[in-house]
């Protein structure tokens, strides 16, 4: 079996300034499912086709962003095998209770070079939903309310050091780098896709000077007609929208960007392709930066390197 | 449906804002420039500006960019603010910085 170590992102915990706008967003315009509130006031949603309990938590502070990004490891003794490797690494780790959130196991949690909070869990309980296991169907009605995307796939993160962020996730966590966009040194890297798993990007990093940022969380659509969906529902319920539908030259996604009620980016895509683990990575260069983020239109807008929250 | 004349006090040009658009909304749907634009949610920041005349009403905003004192010296996200008289503002937010570099980095992280 290929994917060991590391699966895939599990959960990234984001910050909403107004719950009530943040759920009316995320449940019923996203299309995400609620799947339970606790003590804190934090709100815990699905997408329709995930098998774990959550992936998005909503918590309501006076600021947006990122609290922090959850990884889903394949076994306990994996999670205690990362934990010793992250500290041998030089990274002091802390470890939060099983059932701090909701349906999820011990959390091992660090800071990266960048100031984000990455955890590592290996046990999140099972999405309560028999119908979508046992003979499934291919769709049912809560994969058609809303945007409706079939999974939370991919975060992008902005801060300082991303050339520490690569060489931590490549040496401790068994990433690879799959893209990168260079400066004009034609040697600085811009930006980063990683996987540790055989998607184009499980994480990406963009330069930036200011640490723990986020850019986006990205959710997965089946296809660029269900992306022009995702636009007409978009405009439909007045959602901001950054850029798109377009694609991306970097991953080759067909994409939309646009912003919660709180101003936290969030991504609609499709598409995009396979990796393995021994392929060389794609490198766009600082003349061609444009296509690489947006392949149509070959400019950057100045959101996009701006924008964060 | 009342409309506020909104003035910039840089350029003196002047835009018409009802009372069920924020500013930033105001402006964008007339295609007028002045304000960077990010988020348009109160989340980023980039389209702080201060007022300086008149009143607004005020949509919860990220404290990241605006301050409790700030706030209280007019300072605001043109994103979440909702003209109720005419009003004269500055713009603070800004767009269009040079790229990050790894020196600015080691500088801003006091590396």
């Amino acid at each position: 079996m290929g994917m060991t170590g590391v699966l895939r992102p599990g959960h990234a915990a984001v910050r909403v300034l107004d719950m009530k706008e943040a759920m009316h967003f995320y449940g019923e315009v996203l299309g995400l499912i609620e799947t339970g509130r606790d003590s804190y006031g934090r709100v815990y949603y699905r997408a329709w086709d995930e098998r774990d309990h959550n992936s998005i938590i909503l918590r309501e502070a006076d600021q947006a962003g990122i609290d922090f990004f959850g990884f889903k490891v394949d076994s306990p003794a994996t999670l205690d095998k990362l934990e010793a490797d992250v500290r041998a690494y030089g990274y002091p780790t802390e470890r939060i209770p099983a059932g701090d959130l909701l349906q999820t196991g011990e959390r091992v949690r660090f800071e990266i070079a960048s100031g984000h909070a990455i955890e590592l869990y290996a046990e999140k309980g099972k999405a309560n939903s028999p119908q979508m296991v046992d003979n499934p169907p291919p769709w049912n009605p809560e994969s058609e309310r809303g945007i409706a995307p079939i999974r939370f796939d991919h975060g992008l993160l902005y801060g300082p050091d991303i050339e520490k962020v690569q060489d931590f996730f490549v040496n401790v966590l068994g990433f690879y780098l799959t893209e990168q966009i260079l400066l004009e040194d034609g040697k600085t890297q811009l930006a980063i896709w990683l996987a540790c798993s055989n998607k184009a990007h499980d994480i990406a990093f963009v330069r930036h000077p200011e640490p723990n940022k986020l850019h986006h969380v990205s959710f997965l659509l089946e296809s660029w007609e269900k992306v022009l969906r995702a636009a007409d529902i978009m405009s439909m319920n007045r959602i901001s929208i950054d850029m798109g539908p377009t694609r991306h030259g970097v991953t080759r996604g067909t994409t939309i960007y646009a912003f919660d009620p709180s101003g936290n980016r969030f991504e609609t895509f499709a598409g995009g392709y396979q990796t393995y683990p021994d392929w060389d990575p794609l490198t766009w260069t600082w003349e061609e930066v444009g296509a690489a983020v947006y392949y149509h239109d070959r400019q950057l807008n100045p959101a996009f390197l701006e924008v964060v929250t | 449906m009342a409309t506020h004349t909104v003035r910039f006090v840089e350029t003196g040009e002047t835009l018409a804002c009802n009372d069920r658009l924020t500013l930033l909304q105001a402006m964008e749907r007339l295609g007028r420039k002045g304000i960077p634009v990010g988020c348009r949610n109160g989340g980023c920041g980039v389209c702080k500006v201060r007022v300086l005349e008149g009143s607004c009403e005020r949509r919860v905003m990220s404290r990241a960019h605006v301050a409790i004192e700030e706030e209280s010296a007019g300072y605001a996200l043109a994103c979440r603010i909702i003209p109720t008289s005419d009003l004269c503002v500055t713009v603070i937010g800004k767009m269009g910085r040079a790229f990050a570099r790894p020196e600015q980095d080691r500088k801003l992280t006091g590396e």
